[in-house]
């Protein structure tokens, strides 16, 4: 298992460079890579971080070595530098306290633990780390399954119309009319519990919308008298598709991903509140700390430490959106000359 | 005259109707242009000249059909029978086409340049370079000011005229034999419809290419077009030189046509019109079509439909009245 997650970390660090190369090489990506950094240099740094800490948590090896209870296991580098095996406590402890929540005997690591330890004394900061990797999963993996189904019904439907539209439409109402969290509950107890099937279960249900919005853009520009014209040209309805369609759409591919990227990411918190989330998500987190917060003195820091994470990758993706489509879209551009 | 580079006969273009029947927007049209020529198509909104246009190129919207029993040859080819790949490649490269609004016909995220560019390579080889340096100088044969820097330039950033301009350095592009011009003045102001029409004329002149001129406005008539053909409710009505149509026109809705152009020296009396309105297409009236609006309508007029009469070798009008007056 270990093995395939670490293929794709190297197939998506390779497809991000061969991505950056390409980007450089044309004028036209170049300029707008310039401007979105210029723009939005702290966004820009802080999804690095997280991208970093999820790519580096999705590369586990098996060390030779170590002591029995960690050599077996494939570990990524977050788990070497936390070392959860020792690195915990009893119970709850308040961040950077000495002494445990409850009782107040000495804890093992004094004034360590940044955000504390949960119930079972696991240290909050490692556990919001390795959050990261489940909400990036969530998130990506769902919308990268998602528009491009999305895209290619939408707007093949859109743009040839009749039978292909009545096919594309029927099927998009019958999904729209199932209630979506019973069928995604549906879905999950079918398909068991697992980041794939989550990712899954939510891509069945989410590509509806945009496959909507891509068929009502694609129906308006078939129209557009450039559409007409390039067809005056003689450029054949691939091309028509792929040169004229498509980038005029790209602004609404962009702030789909960023939105469908967030809202994937926020409702794994709600599968979480039902029982059917992810392990090791934010949502986990948060759902545990509904207990934590009715207890006197309040334990905070788990709550904390997953809703601060989740709502910085939130925020700046929809501001990294936002930065994209006013750059791409020439229409919004700020004349700099 | 040699052979005529496009010639069109009996072209009917008809549209689903009310219920089984189909209306015939453009009913057997006829006309032909020589190489080089340049044919005015005139008419009231509606009277199917831009669907004319648009049969040439086989770019009839769905659900509307080219009818059998059409005609269309080009440099001596069945259009009508062409695969579809054939058309695409007379599309761009052999007919050329401007369309009435620049502001929309521009692809807005892409800059002007490329979009010619894109114009060359479907048709032709070129490496990128070449094509950038082609564009360039088409650039700056249809008078566009700075062309190596509009190149980059988006729609946006171009004014209307420019963006004609650039819409007829595409359509140019590949030389076509025969350039259509759908209004090409319609949607820009006076000063920049002269520079067009002058750039058009040009450009014909020069080049040798034919121009089917679309356009409602006899203005611009009188400053292009070779030859006229005026067509009302699906049908042309009469057609001769821009002399003979200007001065001597046979046809009353040609007459009417042109005495409802304000004049200069008429001010202060009320402009002539044309009483009505064009039929709605599909429901033409029997007989003439034009005879509920025509002041001359006599007994033959609502029964029987007019045959074309020859006036001259050159002009010919599809009316009772001149079939009368010219004599068997």
């Amino acid at each position: 298992m270990h093995l395939i997650s670490n293929i794709v970390v190297v197939l998506l660090i390779v497809g991000a460079v061969w991505a950056a190369r390409a980007v450089a090489r044309d004028r036209f990506w170049r300029e707008n890579a310039i401007q979105l950094w210029r723009r939005r240099r702290l966004t820009i740094v802080v999804i690095a971080v997280y991208l970093a800490i999820g790519l580096l948590d999705s590369m586990a090896w098996v060390s030779a070595g170590g002591d029995r209870l960690t050599s077996d296991k494939p570990r990524t580098l977050i788990d070497r530098l936390f070392q959860p095996e020792s690195f915990s406590e009893a119970s709850y402890s308040a961040p950077l306290a000495s002494v445990g929540f409850y009782g107040g005997q000495p804890l093992k690591h004094p004034g360590a633990h940044l955000l504390g330890t949960d119930i079972l004394g696991r240290d909050v900061v490692y556990r919001t780390l390795k959050g990261v990797r489940v909400a990036l999963l969530i998130g990506g993996l769902t919308s990268l399954v998602v528009i491009p189904i999305a895209l290619l019904f939408g707007v093949s439907a859109g743009y040839f119309g009749r039978r292909i539209d009545d096919a594309v439409f029927f099927v998009m109402t019958v999904l729209a009319s199932v209630p979506t969290l019973l069928l995604l509950i549906a879905l999950i107890m079918a398909l068991g519990k697992g980041t794939v099937q989550v990712c899954v279960a939510l891509g069945v249900t989410g590509w509806v919308h945009f496959c909507r919005i891509a068929r009502g853009e694609t129906l308006k520009l078939r129209e557009a008298d450039f559409v007409a014209a390039a067809r005056a040209l003689g450029v054949s309805d691939r091309r028509i598709i792929t040169r004229h369609i498509l980038p005029n759409i790209a602004h609404l591919i962009i702030i789909t991903f960023a939105l469908s990227f967030t809202a994937l990411v926020l409702s794994e918190t709600i599968l979480s509140y039902l029982g059917i989330g992810l392990d090791g998500s934010w949502g986990q987190m948060i759902d545990q700390a509904r207990n934590e917060l009715s207890r006197t003195p309040i334990v905070w820091w788990n709550l904390a430490g997953a809703s601060v994470a989740l709502f910085a990758l939130v925020l700046a993706v929809n501001m990294i959106a936002d930065a994209m489509r006013d750059i791409i879209d020439p229409r919004t551009r700020r004349e700099e000359r | 005259m040699s052979a005529p580079l496009l010639t069109v006969e009996g072209l009917s273009v008809s549209f689903p109707g009310d219920g089984e029947s189909r209306m015939r927007v453009v009913d057997r049209v006829g006309f032909s242009i020589a190489a080089g020529e340049t044919l005015a198509l005139v008419g009231e909104s509606g009277c199917g000249k831009s669907m004319t246009a648009l049969a040439i190129m086989r770019l009839i919207p769905k659900p509307g059909r080219i009818e059998a029993g059409s005609q269309i040859g080009f440099e001596a080819r069945d259009v009508l029978s062409l695969s579809v790949p054939q058309m695409r490649a007379v599309r761009g490269a052999r007919i050329g086409m401007i369309f009435q609004e620049p502001q929309t016909s521009l692809n807005p995220v892409t800059t002007v340049g490329s979009q010619v560019v894109e114009a060359i390579a479907l048709h032709t080889q070129v490496s990128g370079s070449a094509a950038r340096k082609r564009v360039v100088e088409l650039f700056a044969q249809v008078g566009i000011p700075d062309p190596a820097s509009r190149f980059d330039a988006y729609p946006h950033q171009l004014s209307g005229g420019l963006k004609q301009r650039v819409m007829i350095a595409m359509a140019m592009a590949l030389r076509p034999r025969l350039l259509i011009a759908d209004e090409p003045t319609t949607a820009l102001d006076a000063t920049i419809r002269a520079q067009i029409l002058e750039l058009l004329r040009n450009l014909s002149a020069t080049t040798g290419t034919a121009v089917l001129l679309i356009t409602h406005d006899f203005g611009v008539v009188n400053e292009v077009a070779d030859r006229v053909a005026v067509m009302y409710a699906g049908q042309i009505v009469e057609e001769g030189t821009r002399v003979e149509l200007l001065s001597r026109p046979r046809h009353p809705y040609t007459q009417g046509l042109l005495r409802s152009i304000p004049k200069p020296e008429a001010r202060g009396h009320r402009l002539e019109e044309i009483k009505g309105a064009v039929p709605r297409p599909g429901h033409w009236p029997t007989g003439c079509r034009f005879h509920t609006r025509c002041t001359f309508a006599f007994e033959p007029c609502p029964a029987q439909e007019p045959a074309r009469t020859a006036v001259s070798t050159t002009q010919a009008a599809r009316c009772h009245l001149v079939a009368r007056e010219i004599g068997p």
